[in-house]
């Protein structure tokens, strides 16, 4: 335990995107209780502007439990959650959402009874962009044109993943909070949603993606934090997280 | 002259597109030609039948408002209300209250106005402590069904003089009077009975089913079916989704209320079993029946529902009413295990699936088989 607490202390590394280094999201000292487990402890972490920031650690990290405090699905034990300037911490989650975040499960949401375009068009009629636009655009995006009028019910887990990333982007959000989004994907329909995420990233998106596969995190993004028990484990570039020997025992679950 | 044809072919397709979408039943010219011809029909209606048919009828039209609040708020956001009654009954005894201390037309106008307020007042107070404390799902049914039965039992010992508003005595399980609707300025004014009544109530009960398909088909609808599907995800999306659910309660309180002043000036009457538990449950199985998801289905089986009670009651003798109940529960046991998502969307997706097998057959096949048809 005591190795772990100096290693948290290690200073968070500097998004390389660019020149624009402003913090969009941080949250200090954020803790949770459950009980008696404290699932995320006295965490100090930050999303900069412009970057893919990933978030990944074994089972029972608190990376979910993380995401949660920041929609505001869980409020912390103790600690405070800013965003954009703003201190979400007492905040509703439907008032979160309006000072720019957008989230995406982990199992997929999407309303069934509804056809993709309504689904898209739940999140849409809240925004004052013009709807005729932005449905064809995110259609095309997510590449469900054709299935426009299909029941979301209908669709495949791959489908219904691409529409709900959809549905969180017609928000137009400043970031991009997603919950393993590719969770029970093919290795195809993998490939679409990074490239999917690379395209939203190119037109300006901030994104904070919880992520298990390696493979896919390596390919969306540069910047990892690497959560163990609660703590922040690790930060820094993916070639220096995955060489890291600590890193390697706690993903596998081996006891040091 | 062609343009003026034009403009208001225009206005026409434009009141069609708001009334019509994916949230509502019957989205097709002929539905809305069998709508006329079944208004028209009504509206001729009192002068085919006698008195006592009229009358009845004006009952189940009151009635049917009750079947609309329910259809709005279960069907459209799944707030499932077993006590929908209460704010009818609420309204009812209000109106009766305020048009018993004060007499003249006017004031008789005020009365509607003040019954249908307290009625929804009465449901965005429940509202508030439901959706706002976190009351969900199963406990918002048994929480408005224990408020109706607190009402019952609360009402039903109002029968001694010591309770009475003014001049109005409540009566307990012996009712209480209740002034006919009024229509009018000052001591004179044009009382709404008979035939009256109820092509009031038809026009009130047209007005309020347009109206309704305008609100279920614009943006407020999608929100409410959204919250209906998925209420936690709908709140991730930004909506303040207990809020959203206190106005719909509300609308859906307000609705029930316009019922309960004409179901009271119908009668001139009302006691406590409004609030009782028979009669409670009646909304359920007619929006049931008629499918929750569709208004028109709603209005449908509670004028027919109510109609074959009426006819069981009086034609079978003194138990008959009790039969009749026993014969709806049966219905309703039915539709629920043979067609869950009641008639009307069945035979839509029936006649759906039948036009579908018509236009495959119709492309597979070729010309010699066109002929015989």
């Amino acid at each position: 335990m005591s190795t772990q607490d100096i290693n948290v202390r290690q200073k968070p590394a500097v998004a390389a995107t660019g020149g624009n280094t402003e913090t969009l999201l941080a949250t200090k000292a954020l803790t949770k209780n459950f009980g008696g487990l404290t699932a995320v402890d006295s965490v100090d972490f930050s999303v900069t502007e412009g970057e893919i920031r990933c978030l990944i650690g074994p089972n029972g990290a608190g990376k979910s439990t993380l995401l949660e405090l920041i929609t505001g699905q869980l409020s912390p034990s103790e600690g405070d959650i800013y965003f954009d300037g703003e201190d979400l911490t007492g905040m509703e989650t439907h008032n979160r959402i309006d000072t720019g975040l957008s989230v995406k499960f982990q199992s997929p949401h999407v309303y069934e009874n509804l056809t993709v375009e309504e689904n898209l068009q739940v999140p849409l009629q809240r925004t004052d962009r013009d709807t005729e636009t932005v449905l064809a655009e995110t259609l095309e995006r997510i590449d469900l044109t054709e299935k426009a009028d299909v029941r979301a019910s209908e669709l495949s887990h791959g489908e219904k993943q691409r529409l709900e990333i959809g549905m969180a982007v017609t928000l137009d959000p400043t970031l991009m909070l997603l919950d393993e989004p590719v969770a029970g994907m093919s290795v195809d329909e993998t490939a679409d949603v990074a490239e999917l995420i690379r395209s939203l990233h190119d037109d300006g998106m901030t994104f904070l993606v919880v992520e298990h596969d390696m493979e896919f995190v390596r390919r969306i993004s540069d910047q990892v934090t690497v959560l163990n028990q609660g703590e922040i484990f690790r930060q820094g570039p993916i070639e220096e997280i995955e060489a890291d020997e600590a890193v390697r025992r706690i993903y596998l679950g081996e006891n040091a | 002259m062609s343009e003026s044809v034009d403009a208001e072919a225009s206005v026409l397709d434009r009141l069609r597109g708001r009334l019509e979408g994916p949230n509502t039943y019957g989205n097709s010219l002929p539905f809305w030609a069998v709508f006329a011809v079944v208004i028209a029909g009504l509206a001729l209606y009192p002068q085919l039948v006698g008195v006592y048919t009229v009358i009845q009828t004006s009952r189940y039209f009151a009635l049917a408002f009750l079947a609309l609040s329910l259809s709005f708020i279960w069907g459209y956001a799944g707030i499932l209300s077993f006590g929908q009654v209460a704010f009818f009954g609420v309204a009812a005894y209000t109106f009766g209250i305020i048009g018993l201390n004060f007499s003249s037309a006017t004031e008789i106008m005020a009365a509607l106005v003040g019954a249908i307020l307290v009625g929804t007042v009465a449901a965005a107070i429940v509202g508030y402590f439901m959706f706002y404390g976190g009351v969900r799902d199963t406990y918002v049914t048994i929480m408005t069904l224990v408020i109706a039965l607190v009402l019952n039992t609360f009402m039903a010992q109002t029968a001694g003089s010591e309770w009475a508003v003014g001049v109005a005595q409540l009566g307990g399980f012996n009712g209480m009077d209740i002034p006919s609707l009024t229509l009018g300025i000052g001591q004179s004014g044009f009382v709404l009975e008979r035939a009256a009544l109820y092509y009031a109530l038809l026009a009130a009960l047209v007005v309020t089913y347009l109206g309704l398909r305008v609100l279920v088909n614009s943006s407020f609808g999608l929100t409410m079916v959204a919250i209906r599907e998925d209420e936690a995800r709908t709140r991730t999306f930004g909506y303040d989704v207990p809020f959203v659910k206190l106005v719909v309660f509300t609308i859906g309180g307000a609705l029930a209320a316009v019922g309960g002043v004409f179901y009271g000036s119908w009668g001139n009457y009302i006691d406590p079993t409004v609030f009782g538990i028979a009669f409670a449950a009646l909304p359920v199985v007619w929006v049931s029946v008629g499918g929750r998801e569709s208004l028109v289905g709603a209005l449908g089986a509670t004028v027919l529902i109510e109609r074959m009670r009426t006819e069981l009651s009086s034609g079978i003798g003194p138990i008959g009413s009790e039969w009749a109940l026993v014969i709806v529960g049966g219905l309703l046991l039915g539709v629920i295990l043979f067609m869950p998502a009641g008639v009307v969307p069945t035979a839509d997706d029936l006649i759906a699936r039948l036009r579908d097998r018509r236009t495959e057959r119709g492309q597979s096949t070729n010309t010699p088989e066109e002929a015989i048809e």
